[in-house]
């Protein structure tokens, strides 16, 4: 019985290490079989549809939305202080800097993630891969590394968008509906938010962000285990996983970048 | 799907996407706006800087003309040494004074610049010679009180 456990205990933790170790070759074997991702930009074209075009509804409906409810919620709480001006300003920094790459990134792991993990598991399933293999083709440089540029690409587009949107809601609330000052409103926002080290510093966490969310749903499209359970937990496990790397990350990039501020 | 339709929604997507960029550059952020390559640097030293911080801007005539670039203790007079970083387009006099202000009753504090009438400008790594401390409000408020205190003593 106590033998067993522990038994148990070194079977998992061999399990582990085994897929954390081919979770880096995957990774080394993305980015070494990136070339035919470029030379065959058709390719990468194709997934940039299936994963940026088609997620921009829902990008840009929520940035729309947060935006002005960080409008409502910031005016609400800024006008004890007297100091409502100061809208743009919070909506465009909490946007720019946090907001704007999280939600997008959450958005785009559930939309675009999940929906990579779904196709590339059912393609393993339905022995498509071993197929490719089959006529010299490999799946990782056809089917796996066009998924991930694409991937890359789209994240921060997204995330810009999202944040752009979210501030045109904000402006929308804030100054048309409740009446801010206009001028006040932007130059406020102007006088606070800097170029790099608020607004490139949210494009560098996209993209990071777009790497973890794009990487891990390939992974674990690619190591779906051949059955419906295998695709239907794996999808499942993509929304978890990434969702939660993206707020880790989010955390440790914020640390680096912002303790330096004031 | 039609290949060039695919195409045409992907280009739409990354073109829209950098237009977001370019209005989250130019309309709600402002460029970092001095370069180290069109600016100057010069030193000012405070006995008290109160909450000044680096990237506080730097005005003359309520006009910003600069940021401060650094703040460092000088350990040997005890004072401390501030490094301004103005636009190249500004020049002021050598006899330019430099005094902490602070915007509104509690907002942030920035340099003001007051210029004087010297014929000579002011160059790179050049000292700001007159300078006026930040208002601590504690000590404003103790000066007040000890006033306060003369006024009453009995004759």
């Amino acid at each position: 019985m106590f033998k067993q456990a522990i038994e148990n205990l070194g079977n998992r933790t061999i399990q582990g290490v085994w897929r954390m170790g081919f979770a880096v070759r995957f990774f080394v074997a993305i980015l070494l079989h990136s070339g035919t991702a470029f030379r065959r930009f058709g390719l990468t074209i194709r997934e940039m549809y299936f994963t940026g075009v088609l997620s921009l509804i829902i990008i840009l409906v929520s940035g729309l939305f947060v935006g002005m409810v960080l409008g409502l919620q910031g005016y609400e709480t800024l006008q004890r202080y007297g100091s409502e001006s100061a809208l743009g300003t919070l909506v465009a920094l909490s946007l720019v800097r946090e907001l704007g790459p999280v939600l997008a990134g959450l958005l785009f792991a559930s939309r675009a993630g999940s929906a990579i993990t779904a196709e590339i598991g059912l393609m393993k399933a339905t022995e498509q891969l071993s197929a490719m293999e089959m006529m010299a083709v490999d799946p990782i440089a056809r089917v796996v590394a066009p998924r991930f540029w694409a991937g890359v690409v789209s994240m921060p587009l997204l995330a810009a968008l999202f944040s752009a949107l979210g501030i045109f809601g904000g402006y929308l609330v804030g100054v048309k509906l409740i009446g801010v000052d206009e001028g006040s409103f932007w130059s406020q926002m102007q006088g606070a938010v800097d170029f790099e080290q608020d607004i490139l510093n949210g494009v560098i966490k996209s993209v990071v962000f777009g790497i973890a969310i794009t990487a891990i749903a390939l992974f674990e499209g690619y190591d779906a285990p051949p059955t419906a359970e295998g695709v239907s937990g794996a999808t499942t496990r993509t929304v978890v996983t990434s969702s939660l790397a993206v707020l880790a990350l989010d955390f440790v990039l914020t640390a680096f970048m912002f303790r330096g501020l004031n | 799907m039609n290949k060039t339709i695919l195409d045409l929604w992907v280009g739409l997507f990354v073109i829209a996407g950098i237009v977001a960029l370019l209005f989250l550059a130019l309309k709600v952020g402002s460029m970092s706006t001095v370069n180290s390559s069109d600016s100057y640097e010069v030193v000012a030293r405070f006995e008290n800087i109160g909450g000044l911080k680096v990237r506080a801007p730097v005005k003359s005539a309520g006009v910003v003309v600069g940021r401060v670039a650094d703040i460092r203790f000088d350990n040997e007079k005890y004072e401390a040494a501030v490094t301004l970083r103005l636009d190249k387009r500004y020049s002021f006099p050598k006899d330019t004074s430099a005094a902490i202000m602070t915007s509104g009753l509690l907002g942030e504090q920035y340099i003001g610049l007051e210029p004087g009438g010297d014929s000579e400008k002011l160059k790179d790594k050049d000292r700001i010679l007159i300078t006026q401390d930040a208002v601590v409000l504690e000590n404003l408020i103790g000066q007040f009180l000890y006033g306060k205190a003369q006024e009453g003593a009995p004759k």
